[in-house]
């Protein structure tokens, strides 16, 4: 049984820095991940990272902009420190090593981002998430006595003891199909968010939720599962981002008519809104008729100096080139808000803890809550990197505390199980695994997405419902033990199920509009009722809500306009 | 919506069977991707069918393998061009001029574990280990940010750009002929170091990578590494600015001659020419039967590597400008024979290196030529083919 006093699951960045902070602490670490570190999704974060580092920038600034971006549904407390220690992180990750973007000086420089009352995003060209993780696995390399790393491992259920505490992990050697049990005395998740329940989005394949269905199986909370964010420039069809840090450098958006319409939703912001606010704004033109027959709108890129896109947005060339046939720097290309991030996911408090000992979680797989009801732009990899080093931290610090208890071999029989079952269905018994992904990502993406309706939501409800019942039969065609991605891939359907119904069922208790949350039969935000947070946690008749307060600290709820 | 046939290298290793190729008929639009194919097939056929991918997006590296026997990523090839190149194949050897079948094989120069999964750990990871991958600065970090020249970090952001994805290493002929040569990827992530102003082993680095014979001399210089690579990093711009950083810091190469002359034996059996010429036209337009192919890529990433050969000129390690492409020059559409030319002057007189993400800097003159030379490269190169 392979042991370790704190075991990460998943490398991307949250992961990778949980592990760093925590091996910092002396105490032995193993990290997991399903794919090589190298090819987790937060590679895909192009746009940047926000600090307040900029001596006119304050933290408090930085703070507020968060604030008012999540539409007041943040937690202050958490808000307050990814603020203060942004700065600090950034420089320690120049140090390490990330390339970042120099101003002429030779020093950082910026750039703008939406939502954001400063250009405070610090960047490598358009791949800051691939930059900073790659500098990251370097860091795990030249620490592998400390840090033993598990690539191309997958992970499937947690293991409590009979204290209901978290003390390993069932993981699975893709490889060579071999299970065991990890034993630990601190298990950190950083397992991404959930964004391939919807379809299209911009999220990879392996964002199935996993982290966020383990934490709840074993009884942790959920917390606002509702906030869902569409990202308001993806490609239709395919799902694929365009940065906002094309906004961010001057980009337009344009209707049919060629009208640059964000000027009647957000005069003072324009294009660089809150996300959920440039959304809605697309979403409407392009319902009310004024957007393209395709059902997008236009984003022009073409009015960015070429110097400065081929310095600065070189990847969005790569993508309109080989994705659109699309050459950016000549033509506007045709844009659509897509799925793109879960706000929402397992409920902890600022140092990672869950409500089971033992259990942190960081990174997307999480809610801190630092998001809200929307996220802003290059928030989320801060996010990842505050919180993962924070967890790592305390992680460490029970691990250094605690004695080692013993899980219960049950665990890995129940799996063992899990998996003969999944195996010894018959071709044909059922559905195929892929058809039901399908099935469920076109129900999310047309009833929970960027306008929402009680109809809709209890529609999406009722198929989630029984896609789970489906799911139970469903065939797969690999019975081998090497790479079998096919059983994988059964797995990750339950737990994007179990996700699914979280969304639904908290979307459909929020009666109100907020932030990635708006309900075209409750139109207004209520702060009255509706100033807290929707936590839900596992029965057998599924969730189970219950309400927790928002921490406000020094901004109180005011209208948000931009 | 189309119908393409694609064949794919199968090996499933709990059958006990060998290798063996099996075809899938998949129905999807032409800009979707040959990854999206395979996904197809994997999805309605066939769940076994095994091949790494995550993003989609040529973002995670995850999908080297080979199309149409060229290294590059699945989720970047659009199956129309693909379809396209395999009936100009055919064609070029007399075959069918449509229809003709998509082939896919796991990446090269690895061992395969399951169909299109390649065991990158032994042949990629350990390399890129070797090279001591981490930065090594001086002393304690100052207390902001490193003050370093913005351009620095630019030009190191090309290596940056590398996902690790393995298709230079796939393609690497110097690797099929010494497997222990430390390979394109790895050497790029080396230059990433060299070139950071923030390490302090520059020397040590280059002095590790000159002596071990192995290492940066191992490169015959073959250009298949910058033509396989789905991200620009030029892995081969990247040896040679390594040789003449250690050649600028008076290191020798103490092995000289010994490795890559195995390499070039090679190259000779393969190719029946050691004239390097004929080498670039290949890696860039591989011509069947002596037809010349040359892909919307190629053209791009030569001119983007033209720079290296007028670094090679000078030394006196090659030879001019119009016997180096003689392929290619005089097929070139419009007046992109100029422009290349033009920018190769530009480099000399300047005495400079290309960057990708700086291209477009001064007046968006390579830019521009760039632009100009894509409308009439890209459907399918058919002008410079016809002659
Ligand atoms: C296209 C795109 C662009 C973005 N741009 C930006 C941006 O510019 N700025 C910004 O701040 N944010 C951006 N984001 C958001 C940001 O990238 C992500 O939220 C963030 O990277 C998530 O990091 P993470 O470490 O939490 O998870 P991930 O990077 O998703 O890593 C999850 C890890 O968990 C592992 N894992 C998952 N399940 C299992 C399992 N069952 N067993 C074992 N391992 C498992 C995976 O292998 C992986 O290693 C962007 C997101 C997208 C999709
Ligand atoms: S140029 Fe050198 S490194 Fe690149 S493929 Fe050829 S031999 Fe290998
Ligand atoms: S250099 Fe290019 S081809 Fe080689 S591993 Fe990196 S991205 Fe892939
Ligand atoms: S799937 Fe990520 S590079 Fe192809």
């Amino acid at each position: 049984m392979p042991s370790h006093d704190v075991l990460v699951i998943g490398a991307g960045l949250a992961g990778q820095r949980a592990a760093l902070a925590a091996a910092e602490q002396g105490v032995s670490v193993g990290i997991v991940s399903k794919v090589h570190p190298v090819r987790s999704h937060s590679n895909a974060a192009q746009g940047g990272i926000n600090a307040a580092l900029n001596p006119d920038d304050t933290w408090e600034s930085h703070a507020f902009d968060t604030v008012k971006g999540s539409d007041y549904l943040g937690d202050q407390d958490a808000i307050e420190i990814m603020a203060k220690e942004a700065p600090e992180e950034i420089l320690h990750m120049e140090h390490l090593g990330v390339t970042f973007h120099r101003n002429a000086e030779g020093k950082l420089g910026t750039r703008a981002f939406g939502g954001a009352s400063a250009a405070r995003t610090y960047y490598v060209a358009d791949i800051t998430g691939q930059a900073i993780m790659h500098v990251l696995y370097e860091q795990l390399m030249k620490y592998s006595e400390q840090i033993t790393r598990y690539e191309e491992w997958f992970s499937s259920s947690l293991a409590i003891d009979e204290n209901g505490e978290c003390c390993g992990v069932v993981t699975r050697n893709v490889a060579d199909g071999s299970m065991e049990l990890f034993q630990a005395k601190s298990v950190i998740l950083a397992t991404g968010g959930s964004g391939q329940i919807w379809k299209p989005t911009t999220n990879a394949l392996i964002c199935t939720g996993d982290g966020i269905a383990m934490a709840y199986r074993v009884g942790a909370k959920l917390m606002d599962m509702e906030m869902i964010q569409y990202h308001p420039t993806t490609l239709a069809g395919k799902g694929f981002l365009i940065t906002e840090g094309a906004r961010g450098e001057g980009a337009l958006l344009l209707n049919k008519n060629g009208e640059r319409f964000m000027e009647k939703y957000a005069p003072n912001k324009m294009e660089l809104a809150s996300r959920d606010v440039v959304s809605r704004a697309e979403q409407t033109e392009i319902n009310e008729g004024r957007g393209f027959p395709d059902g997008t709108v236009a984003l022009d890129i073409t009015v960015v100096p070429k110097k400065r896109i081929h310095e600065a947005l070189r990847e969005i060339v790569l993508v309109g080139r080989d994705f659109a046939g699309v050459d950016i720097t000549r033509e506007p290309i045709h844009i659509k808000p897509g799925n793109h991030y879960t706000m929402g996911g397992v409920k902890t408090d600022v140092e990672g803890r869950t409500d089971i000992p033992g259990l942190y979680a960081a990174g997307e797989v999480a809610c801190v809550s630092v998001h809200g009801g929307n996220r802003l732009g290059a928030n989320s990899l801060l996010d990842t990197l505050i919180f993962g080093k924070h967890s790592g931290r305390d992680a460490a610090a029970r691990a250094l505390r605690t004695d080692w208890a013993k899980p219960s071999g049950k665990v890995l029989e129940d799996e063992q199980a899990m998996v003969d079952d999944i195996n010894g269905r018959e071709k044909g018994s059922g559905r195929r695994v892929s058809e039901i992904k399908l099935e469920l990502g076109q129900t999310m993406d047309s009833k929970v997405a960027v306008f929402r309706d009680e109809a809709g939501i209890t529609e999406a409800l009722e198929t989630v419902r029984r896609l789970k019942e489906e799911a139970k039969t469903a065939y797969i065609d690999d019975h081998g033990q090497v790479f079998n991605q096919d059983l994988m891939g059964a797995i990750e359907l339950g737990y994007m199920l179990d996700c699914a119904e979280c969304s639904c069922v908290a979307a459909l208790e929020r009666k109100e509009s907020r932030g990635a949350q708006y309900r075209t039969d409750y139109p207004e935000r209520n702060d009255e009722e509706w100033l807290k947070h929707i936590d839900l946690e596992r029965t057998d008749e599924g969730p189970e809500i219950s309400y927790s307060e928002v921490t406000i600290t020094q901004w109180q709820p005011e209208a948000r306009t931009y | 919506m189309a119908d393409y046939t694609i064949k794919v290298r199968r090996y499933q290793p709990e059958s006990g069977k060998p290798a063996y190729w099996e075809e899938f008929g998949v129905e999807l639009d032409p800009s979707l991707s040959v990854l999206d194919g395979l996904l197809q097939a994997k999805d309605r056929d066939d769940g076994s069918l095994a091949v790494r991918c995550s993003c989609r997006a040529a973002i995670c590296g995850s999908c080297g393998m080979k199309i149409n026997g060229q290294s590059g990523l699945g989720c970047q090839t659009q199956i129309g061009e693909a379809q396209e190149l395999a009936d100009k194949k055919a064609a070029a050897v007399g075959g069918a001029a449509e229809g003709n079948v998509i082939t896919i094989e796991p990446m090269g120069n690895m061992p395969v574990i399951k169909d299109l999964v390649t065991d990158m750990e032994s042949t990629h990871w350990t390399k890129i280990r070797r090279v001591t991958p981490w930065l090594l600065p001086y002393g304690e970090p100052p207390e902001r940010e490193y003050i370093v020249e913005p351009e620095s970090m630019v030009d190191i952001t090309q290596s940056m750009a590398c996902i690790q994805c393995g298709a230079c290493v796939s393609s690497c002929l110097s690797m099929e002929v010494d497997p222990l040569f430390i390979g394109p990827a790895a050497l790029a992530k080396a230059y990433r170091f060299v070139g950071d102003p923030r390490d302090a082993e520059t020397t040590e680095r280059l002095t590790d990578l000159a002596h071990d014979p192995h290492g940066i001399y191992d490169c015959t210089h073959c250009f298949s590494c910058v033509d396989a690579c789905p991200k620009g990093v030029a892995p081969m711009d990247q040896i040679m600015r390594l040789r003449r950083k250690a050649g600028e810091n008076g290191i020798e190469d103490p092995n000289s001659g010994h490795s890559h002359e195995m390499a070039f034996v090679k190259i000779i059996e393969k190719k029946g020419t050691l004239d390097e010429s004929l080498l670039l036209q290949e890696s860039f337009a591989p011509g069947v039967l002596g037809k010349l192919l040359p892909t919307k890529r190629a053209i791009k990433e030569m001119i983007g590597s033209l720079p290296t050969a007028v670094r090679g000129i000078k030394t006196g390690k090659m030879r001019s400008l119009p016997k180096l492409i003689p392929g290619v020059h005089h097929k070139l559409p419009g007046n992109a024979q100029d422009e290349v030319k033009a920018i190769y002057k530009h480099a000399e007189e300047h005495n400079e290196e290309f960057n990708l993400y700086i291209k477009g800097e001064e007046g968006d003159e390579e830019a521009a030529v760039e632009e100009r030379l894509e409308p009439a490269a890209a459907p399918g190169g058919e002008e410079a083919s016809n002659g």
